[in-house]
C-alpha cells in the first residue's frame, strides 16, 4: 500500500520496513467476513496502545511531526490507557513476541519498554544532555510529582513520564519569538499570558537567549 | 440508497454528469511531485488553478464559446504554469520545508488582471496574473531591435502604436507573506473586504493585509500555557462570505467555532460553538480522530456551513449550534474498519467538501477515486468514479455503489476490494454552472452535466 506524505528516501525505507512486521497485527486481526455488517474482531486495547505507540515513535522520528496527526494519537493513547485502567484484570488475547527490534512488545512489562523508548527518543531528540544538566528547572522535563490538576488532561500512569516528556518534545517550539516580542502589546490574550518556553524556575529569559545564540553559533560553523 | 443522478439546481431535471476533460499522465509515469494537492475555480468560474506537490500550480482558462469551432466550448485549457514554491530548509530546526501547494484562493477580480493567494506550509504569496497581447512600435529613439537611433537620421516625430502580438500570461509574484507561521498553515482564505485575508496552522490563525506583508495580526491563539496540555488543534478555516467580521475555524475534535472581529482584537472567545455531542452507541476509542474536522466552507448564501469528517458531511445552520441540521453518510461501511484504517493511516485522511452554487447540492470525495454527491431537496445520493477506464468522453457516469454484503449486483464492488491509496480528497465545483474538477492523485478530471455541454 502507498505510504502518504512520504518527503525522503530514509523514511520510505523505514516505512517499508515497519510495515512488513506488523504481522502481529494482522495475526490479531481476523480476515473480514463477508457478512453484512461483520467486521473485523477488533483488536484488545493492549495492541493498540502498541500500535499507538509505535506511531508515536514514528511520528517524532520526521523531521517535522505533523501536530495534528500527533495530538489524535496522544488522544487516542490517553484514551486507551484509561480503558486499559479501567479494566486491570480483562483478559486478553495472547499475543506471540514479534522479532522486531522494536523494544514495546506485547509480553514486556511496559516500564521496560517506557525505559527503552524514552531511551531512543532521548538519542534521537538529543534531550537526554538537557535533563541530566537541569533535572529540576529545565522547561523541558516534568517535575517528578506533578499531583493530578483537574485543568488538565488525564496523565498517562506508567507511561506519564515518556509521553509527557515526549509530548514537551513533541510541542517544543524553537522559535516562538515573533510571538513573544513587545511590538504589539494590545494583542496579548487576557491573562497577559506570554510564551511558556522562557518561564521555567531558574533559568531566566538571558538564559535562553545565552543558550540560544550558542546553537545559533554552532550551526553556521 | 437512490442510484439516482443528482446535482441539478431544484425544481430542475437531474442532472447526467459526463467526463468532458481529463488532464494528466497515465498511472505509470506517476511521481510524487505531480500529485494534485488542491483545486480552486475563481469566483466566475472562468479560471481554474491546480496545484501540486511539486509547488507549481497551473491555471487552466474555459474557452469562451465560439461558433467556428464548437467541439472546443467550454474546454478548460491550461493558460499558465508556473513554479509557486520550491523546497526550503529551515537551518534552525534542520528541517525541510515542503514546496506542497496546501491552498490556492483566488482574490476577486478587480481589473484585467487575475491575483491568487498561494500558501505551502509556511509561506504565502500573492501572484499576479496578467496578459499580454499588444506591443508597441514605432519608437523615435529606438529602433525595432531596440538599438538607440543615430539622431541625424530622426527628421520627424511619430507616435507610437500598439500592434497585436501572440497572447503571453505573465505571473509574477507581488508579495510574500513569510515568517508568520511556526506551524504548517493549513488554510487560507481571502475576506469579502477585498483588502485582508487570514492564513491559518494547527494553533493559530493570522489576519493579514493584502499589501503589507511584514506584519500581521494574531486574531486566534490556541496553543496552551503548558504544551502538555495541547489536546486540540484548528483543522480549517473560512470567513464568512458577506458579513467581513465573521470567520470560522475547525478543530480536531470536531467542533466549529464561529468568531466574531469585532468582539476583540483576539478571538479566543468564540461568538458561537458548534458541536454535536458524542453519539454513546457509536463510541470507540477512534471516535475522536474520526470527529476530526478536515473541511469547512460556508455556503455561497452565508447562512450555512459545510463540514467533513472522516466518514459524513454535514451542514449547520449559523442559528444553531447543538446540531446538524443534515448529515449524510459518505462511506459508514467503513465504520467497522476503522482499526485497519488506524493501522494504515488513512483515518488521518482529510476530505474536502464542496457546495453547488445554488446550495442545493454538495459534493466531497472518497476511496476508490469515488466522489459522492447529495442533494439536499431530495435527499438523493449518488456515487460516481473518477477513473480512466470507467470514464469515456462525453459517456454519462454510471453510478457505483459498494456492497458490504448481501446480494451483490453486476459492478458493485465490494468494500473489502476498494483501494484506499486512491483517494479524492480535493474537489471543486464551478460557482455557478454544473461543472466540477475532480483530482485524483496526479489527474485533473472536469465533468459536466451533459445538458450543460450540449447547449455549449
Amino acid at each position: 500500500m502507498l505510504c502518504k506524505g512520504v518527503k525522503r528516501k530514509r523514511e520510505e525505507e523505514e516505512e517499508e520496513e515497519l510495515t512488513s512486521q506488523d504481522w502481529w497485527l494482522e495475526e490479531a486481526t481476523p480476515s473480514p467476513s463477508s457478512e453484512e455488517g461483520a467486521g473485523p474482531a477488533p483488536l484488545p486495547p493492549s495492541s493498540l496502545f502498541n500500535l499507538s505507540i509505535f506511531k508515536l515513535h514514528h511520528g517524532l522520528r520526521r523531521g517535522e511531526p505533523d501536530l495534528r496527526h500527533l495530538v489524535l494519537v496522544v488522544n487516542t493513547l490517553r484514551r486507551i490507557q484509561s480503558s486499559m485502567a479501567l479494566e486491570p484484570s480483562a483478559p486478553e488475547p495472547p499475543c506471540p513476541a514479534p522479532a522486531d527490534p522494536f523494544p514495546v512488545v506485547p509480553d514486556t512489562p511496559l516500564c521496560t519498554s517506557v525505559s527503552a523508548l524514552l531511551d531512543d527518543l532521548s538519542h534521537i531528540e538529543g534531550l537526554s544532555d538537557t535533563q541530566t544538566a537541569f533535572p529540576e528547572d529545565a522547561p523541558l522535563s516534568r517535575p517528578p510529582d506533578p499531583g493530578l490538576d483537574p485543568g488538565r488532561p488525564a496523565p498517562l500512569g506508567s507511561l506519564e513520564l515518556l509521553l509527557e516528556d515526549g509530548l514537551e518534545g513533541l510541542f517544543d517550539d524553537i522559535d516562538t519569538s515573533m510571538y513573544d516580542c513587545e511590538l504589539w502589546p494590545n494583542l496579548k490574550t487576557d491573562s497577559g499570558e506570554t510564551e511558556d518556553k522562557i518561564q521555567g524556575p531558574g533559568l531566566d529569559v538571558s538564559e535562553l537567549d545565552y543558550l540560544m545564540d550558542v546553537i545559533v553559533g554552532t550551526q553556521t560553523l | 440508497m437512490s442510484q439516482k443522478p443528482v446535482g441539478g439546481p431544484p425544481g430542475e431535471e437531474e442532472v447526467d454528469w459526463c467526463l468532458y476533460q481529463l488532464n494528466g499522465t497515465t498511472e505509470f509515469e506517476v511521481s510524487e511531485a505531480d500529485i494534485i494537492s488542491t483545486v480552486e475555480f475563481n469566483h466566475t468560474g472562468e479560471l481554474l488553478a491546480t496545484g501540486d506537490k511539486g509547488g507549481r500550480v497551473v491555471i487552466f482558462q474555459r474557452e469562451p464559446e465560439s461558433k467556428n469551432e464548437p467541439h472546443s466550448q467550454g474546454e478548460y485549457n491550461v493558460y499558465s504554469t508556473f513554479q509557486s514554491h520550491e523546497p526550503e530548509f529551515d537551518y534552525l530546526k534542520s528541517l525541510e520545508i515542503e514546496e506542497k501547494i496546501n491552498k490556492i484562493k483566488w482574490l476577486p477580480q478587480q481589473n484585467a488582471a487575475h491575483s491568487l493567494l498561494s500558501t505551502n506550509d509556511k509561506t504565502i504569496k500573492l501572484w499576479k496574473v496578467t496578459e499580454r497581447d499588444k506591443r508597441p512600435e514605432g519608437y523615435n529613439l529606438k529602433d525595432e531591435e531596440g538599438k538607440l537611433k543615430d539622431l541625424s537620421t530622426v527628421t520627424s516625430l511619430q507616435v507610437p502604436v500598439l500592434k497585436p502580438m501572440d497572447l503571453m500570461v505573465e505571473v509574477s509574484p507581488r508579495r510574500i507573506f513569510a515568517n508568520g507561521h511556526t506551524y504548517h498553515i493549513n488554510s487560507i482564505s481571502v475576506n469579502s473586504d477585498c483588502e485582508t485575508y487570514m492564513s491559518a496552522d494547527d494553533l493559530r490563525i493570522n489576519l493579514w493585509h493584502l499589501a503589507i506583508t511584514d506584519r500581521s495580526f494574531n486574531i486566534v491563539d490556541i496553543k496552551p500555557a503548558n504544551m502538555e496540555d495541547l489536546t486540540e488543534v484548528i483543522t480549517a478555516s473560512e470567513f464568512h462570505p458577506n458579513h467581513c467580521n465573521l470567520f470560522v475555524y475547525s478543530s480536531s475534535k470536531g467542533s466549529l467555532r464561529l468568531c466574531d472581529m469585532r468582539a476583540s482584537a483576539l478571538c479566543d472567545k468564540h461568538s458561537k460553538l458548534f458541536e454535536e455531542p458524542e453519539d454513546p452507541s457509536n463510541r470507540s476509542f477512534f471516535s475522536e480522530i474520526i470527529s476530526s474536522v478536515s473541511d469547512v466552507k460556508f455556503s455561497h448564501s452565508g447562512r450555512f456551513m459545510l463540514t467533513r469528517d472522516y466518514l459524513t458531511v454535514k451542514v449547520w445552520d449559523l442559528n444553531m449550534e447543538t446540531k446538524p441540521i443534515e448529515t449524510y453518510q459518505v462511506h459508514d461501511y467503513l465504520r467497522s474498519k476503522l482499526c485497519s484504517l488506524y493501522e494504515n493511516d488513512c483515518i488521518f485522511d482529510k476530505f474536502e467538501c464542496a457546495w453547488n452554487g445554488s446550495d442545493s447540492v454538495i459534493m466531497t470525495g472518497a476511496y476508490n477515486n469515488f466522489f459522492r454527491m447529495f442533494d439536499r431537496n431530495t435527499k438523493r445520493d449518488v456515487t460516481l468514479e473518477a477513473s480512466r477506464e470507467s470514464s469515456k468522453p462525453r459517456a454519462i457516469l454510471k453510478p457505483r455503489r459498494v456492497c458490504v454484503g448481501g446480494k451483490r449486483r453486476k459492478d458493485d464492488i465490494s468494500v473489502d476490494s476498494l483501494d484506499f491509496t486512491k483517494k479524492i480528497l480535493h474537489t471543486a465545483w464551478h460557482p455557478a454552472e454544473n461543472i466540477i474538477a475532480i483530482a485524483a492523485t496526479n489527474n485533473l478530471y472536469i465533468f459536466q452535466d451533459k445538458v450543460n455541454s450540449e447547449m455549449h
